[in-house]
Formats: C-alpha cells, structure tokens, sequence
C-alpha cells in the first residue's frame, strides 16, 4: 500500500549525489502516470518540506530546543541493503532520521513540535521515528504543553518489519494519554502523509490542518489503482478532497502556517484561566 | 497450493504404499505388519521433519490456506451462545469484520475478527478479509460496549490488510484505523487478541492493541505482504518467497522480537488438519491470561498495556 513512496525515495538517494546539502526538498522528474494530467499536482510535489525550514518559519528566533539529538536508526532486522540506504540518506539529507523533534515559542507560544522529512527514505516511519514521536508527546504531557506535529511521510518503513508497524500503537497510544491529559495537538499534514502515518497520529489530532494540494490518504494512488483497476479521478486524496469528505479542518497555506498556529495555541492557552 | 503441500507428497505417496499394503495383506492373508510398521514410522517422522523446518514462505502459505479455520470457526468451538452484532451506525456493516457477544468458559466475552470467505462467493461477501472503513467502527463500537459492561474483548486477527478501495479513502480507512489504535490502548478492559492466519499491516494491528498478543504457530504477521515487499524493494513481486525470508513475519520470529507474548501449537501440518485441536490450544491460552488479567485493577492494566507497546524500540 505504500509502494509508490517508497519507490520515488530510489530517485531521491540517486538526485541528490550530486548536491549533497539540500535545501530544497527532491524533485520528482519522473512523469507519474496518477498526475501526469494535473500539473498543478506535480507543483506540490516540488514544494515538499524542509523540517529545518519549517522550523525556521514557524518558531521564533533562538527558542527552539532540539530533542535526542543522537538518536538514530539502527538494523533491527538485519535487513539486507539497509545500512546502505540509512548511510545514503544521511548523507544526503544531514540529518539523522527522518523526524526532527523539539520545543520552541510560536509568536511567543511555547510548543512541543516534531516535523517529518520527506526526503529520509520518504520520511517512512521506523523505530526512531515512532520514539521520538513518543517521546516528544510525553514531553508535551510532562511539561503540560501543545504539540505539534507536520507529517509527510510514505508510511511504515519497511526494512524494520513489524517494529515499524508497532510504532503506529506506540504513538497512538502515547496521544491517547496526551488526550486524556488535556493537552492539545494540532496535526499538520503535508505532501504525501499516506499509509501507517496517516493511519496512526496523522489522523488524530484535535484540530487537522493541511496543506492545500497535499495528498493524504491510507493507501497509495498506484495501490488503489491496481486494486480497483481503474484509473482515479482528479483530485482524489488531495487535501481539498478531505475537506469536502470532513477528514480535516482547515487547508492552510505555508505562508499562513504560523499565524494560524500562533492563533489556535493562544485560543487554548486562554481557555483553562478565563473559567477559572 | 503450494510448497507445504508438495513437500507433504512423499508422505501421502508414502500413507497410500501402507493403505495398498494393508489391504494386500487382507486380501491375501499375508502378514505385512512388520513392514507396516516401520513404513507408518517413517511416514511420521518426515511429517514431523518437513514440519520443523518450514521456510517463511512455506509458513505464508500455510496462513493463506483455503482450508485454515478462520474467526467465525473458532468462534463456533470456543463461544457458546454466540450472538453476531452488527453494524458500525453510522454507514453499514462489513462482512470483513464480525463481533458479537457470548459466553467463553463461563465469561461473558465480546469476540471480534477479521473475517475471510472459505469460497468465491463468501469472499464476495467478506471481501476476503479486507475491511473497509466501517469494519473497524463496528470493532470499536464493540469494544467500547465491552468497556461499559466490562467484558473481556477477544480479537482474532486474519486478514491480508485493510482496503485499498475509493470507498474506503472517501470514508476515511486511515482515521478508523487510527482511532482504533488510539481507542484501544486505553480501553479499561482486558484485550486478548490472536493472530490466527494472515497479521496483514496496520489493518490487522486496528485489532490487534491487545494486553496480550498470541500467535497460531503457522500464522504469520507483518508490515506488509512479502508480494508487496518484494515489489517494491526488487520491482518484482514474485520474489515474494526471498522476501519472506528477510522480512521476520512468522511467530517464532515476533516472539524473539518481543512483539507478541505467546506461539499458540498448531496441529502436525496446521490447524486446517485439526480444528478442534487448534482450538483447544487457543482456549487453553486465552483461559490462562484471561484469569491473569481479570486480576488486574483497570489502571493497571492499562499502565501495562501502554507499556507494552511503549517499549518496542
């Protein structure tokens, strides 16, 4: 079901050889036969996050504390070739693993923030992944703080077998404990959230913003293609598509991000003392 | 089907050699016993030799046997007064999934599974063991139901994964699943959830948050079909049987990993040659936790259940 994401990470280790520092995110120069009619989609794709960008634009300056900094991935499994893969998407991304997690102030509003990398092996999730999404979520439990979380992700990674499947309990589990705690979680979902990710902490926020054109869904568009034999119709699993079906609350341009973030946390932030 | 059943050839070649013997030796009034004998016990020591080594693949192919029990069969031989429950309320109901109430060792329990046809026209109806958005909403209305009259859940899980439909993206799979996910793991009720055939990625896990997890022997659970894995990582989804191999999807493999608690003994050759003995070993299992976690204060159990999961890293 995530095959067609973790197929275009093969592009992406072999694209960025050759510029090693990326400050924009891969491009797809591939035609895709799903969007080869909608280039407006094919946009979307050029225009994948950056986590170190989204930080820069969404946190104030000098506030932002990076969590376990040293955490990443390992072979569980022992799986053939992918040491190899971690090593290439290290290098080419120069981070860790494919989340990066922390607090900081949003225009003055302190927030726990994690943001996935869509450009470390399509920011599948593995163990690391999942734990410092859980880690980062009972921070926000501990230190009674939002959280915030940008998802792109192509799904489960499947090199750590059913450990990565499991990840998707841990962290829903870790929510559903920040949930009863009282705290909020704004879920912000990018190009693509698909597969484990969507069907995990994705889809689990108290408010779900996204990003206009990301495409978000549990399956793959290729998956479903190959599953129904018949080709989609325009549009489909695009956030607009979402919001018309009442899977997510607002569709919000990147530029705009920040000050609707700043919004809802000062919203929340007032609730509990005005009862009082 | 495939590999498990060619490499059980030589034995049923072998049970045929032993019943023409035998009535060879009626019909002639010969004494053959001896030979008989020693014929039966190397038929049963290959049966027992190809047994202890299967490879992944073969054990894949086992899990998808058409003749394997799936929920409703043990749900026949180990619930008695089992009533079917149906619907999620707010869009229909999924023959994928099936949950009901009834009576397991003197326990009012509420059962759920995935649900896989045993023929063409079942599968139409239980769209072979996929369910689609409102198979996993029926599961969690069950499951809080068992919540409110504090009711043991009991799932068994059997499906190749949830989906991949339009219907289901329109409707919501990956949000059901999550919920369920979420859902579960604070539901203040025991969970005892069995692998019983095919554990297929996250539309096996939406059943699968359970306090303890046990695995039938020749069951198999993964992140995704070694088809898929294969597909993808080698762009050739026949290679399926090398994928199995490196993917660690069996039960002995997930209890090394410390995924699931417990592999349930299947009958020599699966549970399809023994449904009865398949089932008392499960009873056997779920019996024994069940009294273990019916022990347990609500906090409790749920404090462990998170930290079940919380420590897979």
């Amino acid at each position: 079901m995530l095959k067609d994401f973790f197929t275009r990470k093969k592009y992406a280790t072999i694209a960025v050889q050759g510029k090693p520092d990326i400050v924009k995110p891969i491009e797809n120069k591939k035609v895709e036969t799903v969007n080869k009619v909608n280039t407006s989609y094919d946009k979307i794709k050029d225009s994948r996050i950056n986590p170190r960008k989204i930080i820069e634009d969404i946190i104030d300056e000098d506030t932002f504390i990076e969590f376990d900094v040293d955490l990443e991935a390992s072979n569980p499994l022992d799986f053939p070739d992918y040491k190899s893969k971690i090593a290439l998407a290290k290098d080419a991304t120069k981070e860790k693993e494919a989340v990066i997690s922390g607090e900081g102030d949003i225009n003055g509003e302190r927030a726990i923030i994690c943001v996935m990398n869509p450009s470390f092996m399509m920011g599948s999730m593995g163990t690391v992944v999942g734990e410092k999404i859980t880690r980062a979520t009972e921070k926000a439990i501990e230190k009674r703080l939002p959280l915030i979380i940008f998802s792109a992700s192509g799904g489960a990674r499947m090199q750590e077998g059913i450990l990565s499947l499991m990840q998707m309990a841990k962290t829903s589990a870790a929510l559903a404990r920040l949930n009863e705690s009282g705290q909020l979680y704004i879920s912000v979902l990018t190009d693509p959230t698909t597969g484990g990710v969507t069907a995990s902490f994705a889809m689990l926020g108290d408010i779900i913003l996204a990003e206009p054109g990301a495409l978000i869904g549990f399956a793959g568009p290729r998956v479903i293609e190959q599953t129904i034999k018949q080709k989609l119709p325009e549009g489909f699993q695009r956030a607009e598509f979402l919001l018309e079906k009442g899977f997510i609350d607002k569709i919000v341009k990147r530029e705009d991000m920040k000050d609707t973030l700043s919004k809802i946390l000062r919203l929340h932030s007032k609730g509990g003392e005005v009862h009082d | 089907m495939t590999k498990p059943l060619n490499s059980e050839k030589l034995v049923v070649e072998l049970e045929e050699k032993i019943n023409e013997l035998k009535e060879f030796s009626e019909k002639n009034n010969m004494d053959f016993s001896h030979e008989i004998y020693i014929l039966s016990r190397k038929a049963n020591a290959i049966k027992k030799q190809i047994y202890k080594n299967l490879s992944p693949w073969q054990i894949v192919n086992i899990a998808r046997h058409q003749d394997r029990p799936t929920s409703l069969d043990y749900i026949e031989l180990l619930i008695d007064d089992f009533m079917e429950l149906h619907g999620d309320r707010y869009f229909g109901d999924d023959g994928a999934i099936v949950g009901g109430i009834g009576w397991f060792e003197g326990f009012p329990v509420t059962v759920i599974g995935h649900q896989k046809g045993r023929n063409t026209k079942e599968n139409i109806k239980r769209n072979f063991g996929m369910p689609n958005p409102e198979g996993y909403r029926k599961a969690l209305r069950l499951m809080k139901q068992a919540e409110k009259f504090n009711r043991p859940v009991i799932t068994f899980i059997d499906t190749p994964g949830a989906y991949c439909g339009l219907g289901a993206e329109e409707r919501g799979q990956g949000e059901a699943i999550a919920l369920n996910l979420m859902e579960m793991s604070r539901l203040k009720t025991p969970i005892i959830s069995i692998v019983i055939g095919e554990g297929g990625s996250g539309g096996a896990l939406a059943l699968g948050v359970g306090d303890r997890i046990g695995m039938l022997e020749y069951s198999i659970y993964s992140v995704i079909s070694p088809e898929g894995l294969a597909s993808i990582l080698w762009k050739d989804a026949k290679k399926a049987e090398e994928g199995a191999k490196v993917m660690k999807l069996t039960a002995k493999d997930l209890l090394s990993l410390g995924v699931i608690d417990k592999v349930i003994k299947e009958p020599l050759g699966g549970a399809h040659k023994d449904k009865d003995l398949a089932a008392k070993n499960i009873k056997k299992y779920i019996l024994q936790e069940l009294k273990v976690l019916m022990e347990l204060e609500k906090e409790e159990l749920i404090l462990k259940r998170y930290e079940k999961f919380r420590s897979i890293f």
